[in-house]
């Protein structure tokens, strides 16, 4: 008889990995919760939760930190996913953390929300109690995220410190925290965008309908084509024009541009990403070429 | 396709990033985007070339002092795998970071300069391979073009490190002359050096075989989590009570006899559970939820094994251990919270029988404690049985962390070297 060779995909190999981590936290913490914002990765994350406690519910919370500015089908995604799993969410409102005075909106053309996320997403930590929060964040988006571990150990003040983060080795992590610390677990840190996509045809995993092409009406601003809508400021000198688009990442109307794509499959999405030479921040987040060192800056704040 | 997990020790002197730079950028894992970013960044520092160390270089504090402070992840792949890089800096002061990269890796590549030949970094990065286990080492010989592509040179190198690794645990040594700066050898094989009969680096990571580098022989199942849905409007599974983890050895089937650790009680497999429906069998690094014949009181930290094939219970442990905080130094009497699989327990270092220098691999049996990026062998006593093996057998129910219980720092990586 042949011998078998037990090779696994790698697919197969990254799952595993992904519900091993789930498993540590329910196991070792208190309070978890997951980040859940109708993005593809916090999609894929969810399904990877289903799958670690099956037939158990997913026993803890989803989180969503909402500017505001969100696109109304994701939303509508968000809502009915939450429905069918039967699961709790908890809305962190920004537009509530303006109101209350904990941060101030920008003004001008190019105000964004995204960087008051951080209060809001901090405060209502806080406020939960929450100990361990499950990010989709993966370490082939940004280089300050290649050297983030799984487990990311925040201070009281939810800060991130890149040259004092704990040794990570083997499949042991290490949760340990004070009152008041939390941990930041990032399960699918080695995905890489592709193996999202490759994950979501493989399962068939349903996402919201931005991510396929569709006739839009955009403006371009910095090489990056943003919608119109009204929570988006558009000067006179930024016309609007029809376009086929799609986006490749899904954050506030403000900040996350489309791109041009008659991509209207997952299949079709697969290929382009393939072919692409582009990385999906650098396409398409203007919250990330603020500087150089835009993402580090953000994550030393608490940022996601 | 399938994932090679792979480390990669040198300076960038040695032309370490400059070979992962082409890496990436000959299989299109660079973008336009992040190339245009570092000529820019280049450009305003007045470098004359496009620094691909800054690639990987990724942080501000980084890119200030010009060094690597920690261990940096990158990803790529060709038609035939997916690659994982473990990117470790090679300064002395980075053992730690070594160690923790070389953890996971399935291959590790050693740069040297073809000019300089074996150095002391070298022979410990080389040590550090063999003291993790990696199952693969590379050699990767470079700057073969300012030698002028020399055989000489080259065989020179290959018989001063293999009498050295002799002396190491290595079990798959590969030497490939490469110049990362023009290309020789690391994607395709070079025309330069025709007297050169093996395949370019790159072959040689897509082709490695891995698959049988996984202990499939004794079975280890490390019970992560309990799950008992309870669920009162789901009646069929009423009375589910399943056990999950991820495989760490061997193969698991339904009807195979187990035992359990630490009752050794005996039962047998009714199903291997996964959300996809039950599967015929589970090996590493399945995640997956066994059920069981007989109700046995299994918790988090049990261990299932074959009955002819357990693991040690141990509470005296024997192990190698790489320290890894500047804050404190291990010294006998130090109590220490222990992580190993699943289990979680206090250890006493009862002994420091010896610090390792290591570069010259020699023994100092006076010493008195280990600091940062020191690495010895203790003894441990623990408060509750784990259940064990040699690191050499199986990495993960041989390996260990340990952790401080002040600062809750992950302070040592510990790797057990003889059970009793």
């Amino acid at each position: 008889m042949l011998q078998r060779d037990y090779t696994t995909s790698q697919l197969d190999v990254l799952e595993a990995e992904a519900i091993h981590i789930m498993r540590e936290v329910a196991a070792e913490f208190e309070r978890p919760c997951l980040l859940f914002s109708g993005g593809k990765d916090s999609i894929v994350m969810l399904r990877i939760a289903e799958k670690a406690f099956w037939p158990a519910p997913i026993p803890f919370p989803l989180m969503h930190v909402d500017t505001g500015h969100n696109f109304d089908e994701v939303i509508e995604f968000r809502d009915r996913r939450v429905e069918e799993l039967g699961a709790k969410l908890v809305v962190a409102s920004v537009q509530d953390s303006i109101d209350q005075g904990r941060v101030t909106e920008q003004t001008g053309r190019r105000a964004s929300r995204n960087r008051l996320q951080t209060t809001t997403l901090l405060d209502a930590i806080e406020e939960q109690r929450y100990d361990a929060v499950f990010g989709g964040a993966r370490r082939d988006e940004e280089k300050a995220r290649a050297k983030e571990r799984v487990f990311s150990f925040r201070d009281e003040f939810g800060q991130w410190d890149p040259k004092n983060q704990r040794p990570e080795l083997w499949n042991l992590y290490n949760g340990r925290i004070a009152q008041g610390e939390h941990i930041r677990v990032f399960p699918l840190s080695n995905w890489t965008e592709l193996d999202v996509w490759d994950y979501i045809r493989r399962e068939g995993i349903e996402i919201p309908s931005i991510y396929f092409a569709h006739t839009r009406k955009v403006f371009e601003r910095d090489g990056m084509l943003l919608p119109d809508a009204d929570v988006v400021q558009r000067g006179d000198d930024e016309p609007l024009f029809e376009a086929v688009v799609r986006y490749r990442t899904v954050g506030d109307m403000t900040c996350t541009g489309a791109v041009q794509s008659s991509a209207a499959t997952v299949e079709e999405i697969i290929e382009e990403i393939a072919a692409t030479r582009i990385t999906e921040r650098g396409a398409t987040r203007a919250d990330d070429r603020a500087s150089e060192a835009a993402m580090e800056d953000r994550k030393r704040e608490g940022y996601f | 396709m399938d994932i090679l997990r792979f480390a990669t020790a040198g300076s960038v002197d040695d032309g370490k990033s400059t070979l992962i730079g082409r890496l990436l950028f000959d299989s299109k894992a660079i973008f336009e985007d992040q190339l245009e970013a570092v000529e820019r960044t280049s450009r305003d520092r007045g470098t004359e070339y496009t620094d691909l160390s800054l690639l990987t270089d990724g942080l501000r504090a980084e890119r200030e002092q010009g060094i690597t402070i920690d261990v940096a992840y990158r990803y790529f792949a060709t038609p035939r795998r997916k690659f994982i890089i473990a990117d470790t800096p090679g300064h002395i002061q980075y053992t730690r970071n070594m160690v923790t990269g070389a953890s996971t890796a399935d291959l590790a590549i050693i740069l040297i300069d073809a000019r300089k030949g074996v150095l002391e970094q070298s022979r410990r990065h080389a040590f550090l391979t063999s003291l993790l286990r990696v199952p693969h080492l590379v050699l990767a010989v470079n700057k073969m073009d300012l030698v002028d592509y020399s055989q000489e040179r080259f065989e020179e190198i290959r018989e001063e490190f293999t009498a050295f690794a002799s002396k190491l645990n290595v079990n798959d040594l590969t030497f490939i002359p490469i110049s990362a700066l023009n290309g020789d050898n690391v994607v395709s094989r070079s025309e330069n050096m025709p007297w050169y009969q093996g395949t370019s680096l790159l072959h040689h990571l897509e082709n490695v075989h891995i698959a049988s580098d996984r202990n499939l022989t004794d079975v280890r199942f490390p019970v992560q989590y309990v799950i008992r849905p309870q669920r009162a409007t789901d009646h069929a599974f009423h009375d589910y009570r399943g056990y999950a983890g991820q495989v760490a050895g061997g193969v698991l089937k339904p009807g195979d006899e187990v035992v359990h650790l630490p009752s050794g009680l005996t039962t047998r497999i009714a199903s291997i559970d996964t959300f996809d429906g039950p599967v015929e069998e589970a090996f590493p690094p399945m995640s997956v939820t066994l059920r069981f014949e007989d109700d046995l009181d299994i918790s988090r930290g049990d261990m299932i094994a074959r009955p002819n094939n357990q693991p040690n219970a141990a509470q005296d442990l024997e192990a190698m251990v790489c320290w890894m905080a500047d804050t404190s130094k291990l010294t006998p009497r130090s109590k220490l919270t222990i992580k190993h699989t699943t289990r979680t327990a206090r250890a006493l270092v009862r002994d420091l029988q010896y610090r390792l220098d290591v570069n010259t691999l020699h023994r100092d049996e006076e010493a008195t404690s280990l600091g940062l990026n020191e690495i010895g062998r203790v003894t441990l006593r623990v408060t509750q049985p784990l259940f064990v093996d040699d690191y050499g057998r199986n990495r993960l129910t041989g390996g260990f962390i340990l952790v401080d219980e002040t600062t809750n720092s992950t302070v040592a990586a510990g790797m057990i070297m003889e059970t009793r």
